[in-house]
């Protein structure tokens, strides 16, 4: 089966099949016997693999609102045939976190608690609180695709009524809880390993996720192009790749700034399992694709695009798997390898994810106007066929 | 009851009988047993050092990490002293597992119903005026229950007496903000396993630096986000306006925006 749109993978259902199956198998079991019995978190470890995906989840899904806040409040409309696609995305993966987060918990049935019990203090409660409500938020701004295709159209206006504010909301929502997810550590200074423990922690959780959330969205209009919809130029594409570029430059700056202040560059003095985690996601995720997004000609190649968005965001891995892990392994001196169930319930909750996705992509108007056949492949798409009616402007649809 | 309640714990007097930990589990119905370090069995434990006995359990925070951190409010600082805990709100997030810097709490992981376990300060013999279990039951001396600032004189007026005898701090008095344990040691804090890097600030004044700035962050953002909208919102229009212009001949071409 071929959706357009997407590049067919073969044997994708059976395998998407049994990573589901397996992970619905892993989940009963973590419920049934705890968590004790199924994962490897420790008194000495009590966050493992899961806080890692939620990490992982958070910043690739940046691509929601960063789209929608370039196109929708910066006005770059050239973009907006990747609005929907971003904002799919990130919804999915937003649903996914949270997900994760209440198989995470160890009483999943008091998930609603922060929602009536608060504490100011606590990053934790904050952070339940921006997720509670940037879902609502992308789940609004996904609503009109969705009513759109079941033709109720007076919600949709009242969706867009409200449109500006509530982009602007999501906007704010995702600046805070990005950053708050690195505020999270900032309570272990005498845990943390000195390369990643910094007072900035906030600050660079927001500026990686910068990074990560636009290379998502190069990655996935590449893969749209693979599959026979180039929804974006090679020039609009380029841009992007410009802004990543900035972003990692901004990043490494302050990060190395920081560690010489806090006198922490010595800890990279001497090769040892701490010090290479460190260079490892320094040259993976940041100096390497900034350096290979300097060139044009990376810029504007597929290929070079792609091999540079796709080291941005196995660094941002790295960086945030460090943090959450090894960062924290050197006190009190404790390895944590995640257990098969929690690797189970991990990757069962992804393929729900891409199968969610695929799915929806088959079925929702996500990338209007929807052509008959196969599209040219062409690096600059000219002169479209018809107007595009994409999100924000739910008026457009009076317009069909 | 409006004053603080603290325990002197003097390591010179401890002679290592595991009265302290005996007593605490029989309080708390544990099962019996001495242990060297922290555990869902022992709220209390008594570790060895050479020929030092360095009893361990919650430090009741004056301003407690744990409580900060808690997302529901489960854990909560109470007049008297105690850290208490809630096991009705806990969500089980383990965030207090975390961030308390002397990695007090730990967790049932073995049930379905988890549920965070420390030392309870006896807040509730506390309530019907009695002394904690293990106070009570210590033979010596080193561990003695009463009022916070009492108890903060006397420990300094035993290292005045004897200078000679004590490394001249008194541990808890301020550290991480104060704490209602006080260590008094003849040999440096550090070591005896007690983490000498974490200064005299709370830890949750860490997080607040971070917190404090989110009313910041969503009024100046907000108003800030409503400008850029306003002003590119008004320049595309602008541009589209003199595009159309553009069509006419008779407009000057250098007439950019
Ligand atoms: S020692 Fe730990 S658990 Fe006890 S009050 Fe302090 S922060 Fe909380
Ligand atoms: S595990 Fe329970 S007590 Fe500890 S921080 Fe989370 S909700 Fe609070
Ligand atoms: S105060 Fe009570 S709960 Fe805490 S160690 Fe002493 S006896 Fe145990």
């Amino acid at each position: 089966m071929k959706i357009p749109g997407l590049p067919r993978i073969t044997g994708w259902h059976p395998i998407a099949t049994t990573l589901i199956l397996a992970g619905a198998m892993a989940a009963f079991a973590r419920f049934n016997y705890g968590l004790g019995a199924t994962t490897n978190l420790s008194d000495e470890f009590p966050w493992g693999l899961w806080i890692g995906f939620d990490f992982l989840g958070i910043g690739l899904a940046a691509s929601g609102f960063t789209i929608v806040a370039a196109v929708n409040l910066f006005h770059a409309k050239e973009y907006e045939p990747i609005v929907r696609p971003a904002i799919l995305t990130a919804f999915i993966g937003y649903l996914l976190v949270v997900l994760v987060l209440i198989i995470d918990l160890g009483r999943p049935d008091h998930f609603w608690h922060p929602l009536v019990m608060w504490n100011p203090h606590s990053v934790m409660c904050e952070i339940s609180w921006c997720l509670m409500l940037y879902t609502t938020v992308l789940s609004l701004e996904f609503a009109p695709i969705v009513l759109e295709k079941l033709n109720i159209v007076s919600p949709i206006k009242w969706i867009h009524a409200i449109s500006l504010p509530l982009m602007i909301f999501g906007v704010l929502l995702s600046t805070l809880h990005q950053s708050s997810f690195g505020s999270l550590y900032l309570i272990v200074p005498n845990r943390l390993h000195a390369l990643w423990y910094t007072p900035l922690l906030p600050v660079l959780f927001f500026i990686s996720c910068i990074a990560s959330g636009i290379s998502m969205v190069i990655l996935e209009s590449l893969i749209f192009a693979r599959g026979g919809r180039d929804l974006l130029p090679t020039p609009l594409r380029a841009n992007l790749a410009k802004i990543i570029a900035v972003a990692l430059a901004v990043y490494v700056v302050v990060r190395v700034q920081d560690l010489l202040t806090r006198g922490a560059l010595r800890e990279l003095t001497a090769l040892t399992y701490y010090s290479l985690a460190f260079y490892a996601e320094l040259l993976i995720g940041f100096v390497i694709p900034f350096a290979m997004l300097l060139m044009e000609r990376v810029r504007t190649s597929r290929r070079g695009l792609y091999a540079a968005t796709l080291l941005v965001v196995v660094g941002f891995a790295f960086n945030r798997m460090n943090t959450a892990i090894t960062g924290l392994e050197h006190y009190p001196a404790q390895t944590y390898f995640p257990s098969l169930i929690e690797v189970f319930i991990t990757l069962g909750i992804t393929a729900i994810g891409f199968s969610a996705f695929s799915f929806i992509v088959k079925h929702l108007p996500i990338f209007e106007p929807m052509v008959a056949g196969p599209r040219p492949r062409k690096e600059v798409v000219t002169g479209r066929p018809e107007p595009i009616f994409i999100s924000r402007e739910g008026g457009d649809l009076e317009s069909r | 009851m409006s004053q603080k309640k603290a325990m002197l714990i003097d390591l010179t007097l401890c002679v290592g009988c595991n009265a302290c930990q005996g007593a605490c589990k029989e309080e708390n119905r544990l099962p019996p047993g001495e242990e060297k370090y922290l555990s869902l069995t022992a709220y209390t434990a008594l570790d060895k050092y050479n020929d030092l006995y360095v009893r361990r359990m919650c430090q009741h925070c004056d301003v407690p990490t744990c409580v900060s951190v808690c997302p529901v409010g489960a854990l909560s600082k109470t007049e008297a002293g105690p850290v208490a805990y809630d096991a009705e709100k806990c969500i089980g997030c383990r965030y207090c597992l975390q961030a308390c810097p002397f990695h007090v709490p730990k967790y049932e992981w073995s049930s379905t119903k988890p549920r965070i376990q420390k030392c309870k300060f006896c807040a509730s013999r506390l309530a019907r005026g009695l002394q904690p279990a293990c106070a009570e039951a210590c033979p010596t001396g080193a561990t003695q229950f009463g009022d916070r600032e009492e108890l903060l004189v006397e420990a300094a007026r035993r290292i005045n007496a004897e200078p000679a005898k004590f490394v001249h701090r008194i541990y808890g008095k301020d550290d991480v903000g104060g704490t209602s344990m006080f260590y008094l040691s003849p040999v440096p804090f550090e070591q005896l396993g007690f983490d000498s890097r974490m200064g005299k600030t709370p830890m949750p004044m860490l997080t607040m630096s971070a917190l404090s700035k989110v009313p910041n962050v969503l009024s100046v953002g907000g108003v800030l986000l409503g400008g850029v909208w306003w002003i590119t919102n008004r320049r595309a229009k602008v541009q589209a306006f003199e595009a159309s212009q553009k069509k006419d001949p008779t407009r000057p071409p250098e007439d950019k925006p």
